[in-house]
């Protein structure tokens, strides 16, 4: 009964290192940690089968001393849903990159579009809030523009050829 | 058990069978899109028809159970038709056929040959056979896979077509129902550590042995995995972020499927699993009051149809988790009628706002005015949906939040009437936020749009209008793309959307609209605005691709659209009956025995013929 003492250090060990890496803003990193996590769960199944013990074949030893086969069976569903899950996030990951150039997780615009506007105290009157959505808008210019700018740098140095070529071999199929 | 229901309960794999074979089957077609749509339709409709035998069956005569390949209970997976997964079956696979439908019309419509619809349909049936499976099963491990399945369907259904903003949405939806399935996974290994069974039956039984700390520990791990993908309140900051970005289709099957298949795990969680567990309780009363405010708050803040409703949907989940957290039959049952009322009227608004944006060209309420002089039709189609979803009567939702709060009264505790007071609250913020929507972009006269100075700003503008149609649009019409892409320097976003993207469509005023057969002004739409200080609408309904400039709805879309509205309603009528069904379920529920007995009545049955 030494092996569950190890088995569940292990898993604490990986929980530990895969909530660090699914809190960093790289995306690449996040892949990891979710990886990481993935494997210290299948763990944490196997373990909740029992004690190990002979493999569980049918004549090759007594019941009592066979290992539990339902989790290895769980275990073995739940590798297969993350390998799939895993492939389309790298999929995922390297569309952001030729999108963005970037690994890292953006934050969501029109949170804070809303935010700024909120900052600014004109939610009162529901004009008021539409001529203030709009002038929100011409502010955001500046921000955005940088934005712009790295999508233009973007569009020089090639995926925007690739990605009409996505689209198009979409509009193939 | 008699010969009629063992002869039913050998259709009851077939919701989730059906929909598999047939995404097989659609993948084969992915060249004859019209055959392609004609399998998808009428697999959905003989799901329609055999979830509705399966729910006059579970109704009639309780619960039915079938075990795969007939291995005995404990060691084959089963599948339980009970009266509340049969109702929610029905229901979610009826608004799967009608969003099915309104997704075809507007594939139809748009003349999308870009829209990768070979993915499209083979997905999307794996997402109706994801949440059927998971509504069908009675096994824990079965009830996760139904859950990858749907929610590996719905990673795609959300990024399709790849575009920037739905591949950002993507990213934060993918990783967090990961993580959500990854606790659901630690909670499958702690149940069977702690019970050695994962028949959701059989753990019930053996749940009462299990000390009171253990058991409440898995409880909070099954409960904290569920919460994140029903979106109840701290858990919940997911969804108004990545559900707009998506189709309008998928956004509205997302919104009412989704985060219902949640909330029906945790009703089986409370009520079958871990029944009377004060903590538990406790915390979801205290959970679905912040959800009600937060959410509804949120709805407020929001200037985006889709947003708004995005958080209305969240707001509105605190309803049902309220009621499941009363744990009485007169809770329950109301919470079962809301999550009826809740898909029906959620997917509806979802499938209007994206007619909504095929007219108006945007979904933020700030650049929209005067829908309801341009289309009357699609003003009702809006209006009758979202008085629904703030409880006016005699509509369902009044129905539905009536009961809850009658519950609440019946309950008494402190915490109880603080629900009630927090839910008439949240239903008149609701109808704030709906009416303001209303007022906004359906009442106010289109000259009162205020409009930006410059057509480039808007280009900035940060309103999620549907992204891909750009990139659809630019594909399906390549001389158009080029242009497209010009315009937008250094192509900062493809949020601009079809309100901004300078193409040469075909637009007209609202002047023209007037006389609803007026002239088609041939200019850019971006430019169209300042013009003549009368912004137009400018859809691609408008200023259609193909030359096909109406002011009318396209009628698949409206009709499908218009059959929600009608279910809708018709709750409303049959609200009678359907309580009567949902007070049956929550009996089951409640009592907890006829789940537990007709899953074991298997075993014997099983054993008996071997």
């Amino acid at each position: 009964m030494t092996s569950p003492i190890v088995l569940l250090a292990l898993v604490g060990v990986l929980y530990t290192t895969g909530v660090y890496l699914i809190l960093e803003r790289s995306l690449t990193r996040i892949l990891l940690g979710v990886l990481v996590l993935g494997n210290a769960t299948n763990i944490l199944v196997i373990v909740s089968g029992g004690p190990t013990g002979a493999a569980p074949l049918v004549g090759r030893a007594p019941d009592a001393e066979m290992s539990d086969a339902l989790v290895q069976a769980l275990v073995l569903t739940a590798i297969v849903i993350t390998l799939g899950v895993t492939a389309f996030l790298l999929a995922l990951i390297h569309r952001t990159w030729t999108l963005e150039r970037e690994d890292d997780l953006t934050e969501d615009v029109e949170d804070r579009s809303v935010r700024r506007r909120l900052l600014r105290g004109e939610q009162e009157d529901e004009e008021e809030l539409d001529t203030t959505g709009c002038e929100n808008v011409a502010d955001t210019d500046p921000e955005d523009d940088v934005g712009g700018a790295a999508g233009g740098t973007d569009t020089e140095s090639g995926p925007d050829p690739a990605r009409a070529g996505a689209t198009s071999g979409e509009g193939e199929r | 058990m008699n010969p009629g229901s063992t002869l039913l309960a050998t259709i009851i794999p077939l919701p989730v069978l059906l929909p598999l074979l047939g995404a097989g089957a659609t993948l084969v077609l992915s060249r004859r899109p019209t055959l392609q749509r004609i399998t998808s339709v009428t697999v959905l409709a003989a799901v329609v028809v055999i979830a509705a035998l399966l729910l006059v069956a579970a109704a009639r005569s309780g619960p039915i159970v079938i075990t795969l390949g007939s291995w005995p209970v404990p060691l084959g997976i089963t599948l339980v038709v009970d009266p509340l997964s049969a109702l929610m079956l029905l229901t979610s696979m009826s608004v799967t056929l009608a969003v099915l439908v309104y997704a075809i019309g507007q594939g139809v419509y748009d003349r999308d040959e870009a829209t990768p619809i070979t993915i499209f349909h083979p997905t999307y049936l794996v997402l109706a056979a994801g949440v059927a499976n998971a509504f069908l099963s009675g096994d824990l491990f079965n009830l996760y896979v139904g859950f990858e399945v749907l929610l590996v369907a719905s990673y795609v259904l959300l990024t399709l077509g790849g575009s920037r903003s739905r591949v950002r949405a993507g990213v934060t939806y993918v990783i967090v129902n990961v993580v959500s399935s990854l606790i659901f996974l630690v909670g499958i290994a702690l149940v069977y550590a702690a019970v050695g069974t994962l028949n959701l039956a059989q753990i019930s039984v053996r749940m009462a042995d299990v000390s009171p700390g253990t058991a409440l520990a898995i409880h909070l791990v099954l409960l904290t995995a569920f919460g994140i993908k029903a979106a109840v309140f701290p858990l919940s900051a997911w969804l108004p972020d990545s559900y707009p970005t998506a189709a309008a289709p998928v956004t509205a099957v997302f919104a009412g499927l989704l985060t219902k298949v949640g909330v029906y795990s945790i009703i089986r969680t409370e009520l079958l699993l871990f029944p009377g567990s004060e903590v538990a309780h406790t915390i979801l009363l205290v959970a679905a009051a912040l959800t009600m405010l937060v959410g509804a708050l949120g709805a407020i803040a929001q200037s985006d149809i889709k947003r708004v409703l995005s958080f209305t949907l969240v707001s509105h989940i605190g309803y049902m988790i309220f009621g499941i957290a009363l744990a009485t039959p007169l809770g329950v049952g109301g919470a079962v009628f809301y999550v009826v009322h809740h898909i029906t009227v959620q997917a509806t608004l979802f499938c209007v706002v994206g007619l909504v944006e095929g007219v108006g060209g945007s979904t933020s309420v700030t650049r929209l005015g005067g829908l309801a002089r341009a289309s009357p039709l699609l003003a009702i189609l809006w209006f009758v949906p979202a008085v629904n979803l703030g409880g006016i009567p005699p509509l369902s939702g009044f129905v539905g939040k009536l009961g809850l709060l009658q519950a609440g009264v019946a309950d008494g505790a402190v915490l109880a009437w603080v629900l009630v007071v927090v839910s008439v609250l949240t239903s008149l913020l609701t109808l704030y936020a709906v009416t303001k929507v209303w007022v906004l972009a359906f009442w106010r006269p289109a000259e009162q749009v205020p409009v930006a100075e410059t057509p480039e700003s808007e280009q900035e503008d940060e309103s999620p209008v549907d992204p891909d149609e750009e990139d659809e649009r630019d594909a399906a019409h390549p001389e158009d793309a080029g242009e497209a892409r010009a315009g937008l320097p250094g192509a900062p976003s493809p949020r601009g959307g079809a309100m901004t993207a300078v193409r040469p469509g075909t637009a007209r005023t609202l002047a023209g609209q007037d006389a609803n057969t007026g002239a088609e002004v041939d200019w850019p739409v971006a430019r169209l605005a300042p013009a003549d200080g009368a912004p137009a609408l400018s859809g691609r309904f408008l200023g259609a691709p193909g030359g096909q400039v109406s002011p009318r709805l396209p009628r698949v879309m409206a009709a499908a659209t218009g059959a929600l509205v009608a279910v809708g309603v018709a709750l409303t009528v049959v609200a009678g009956p359907l309580y009567a069904v949902a007070d049956q379920a929550a009996d089951d529920l409640v009592a907890r025995t006829p789940y537990i007995q007709a899953v074991f009545a298997q075993t014997v049955d099983n054993r008996v013929s071997r």
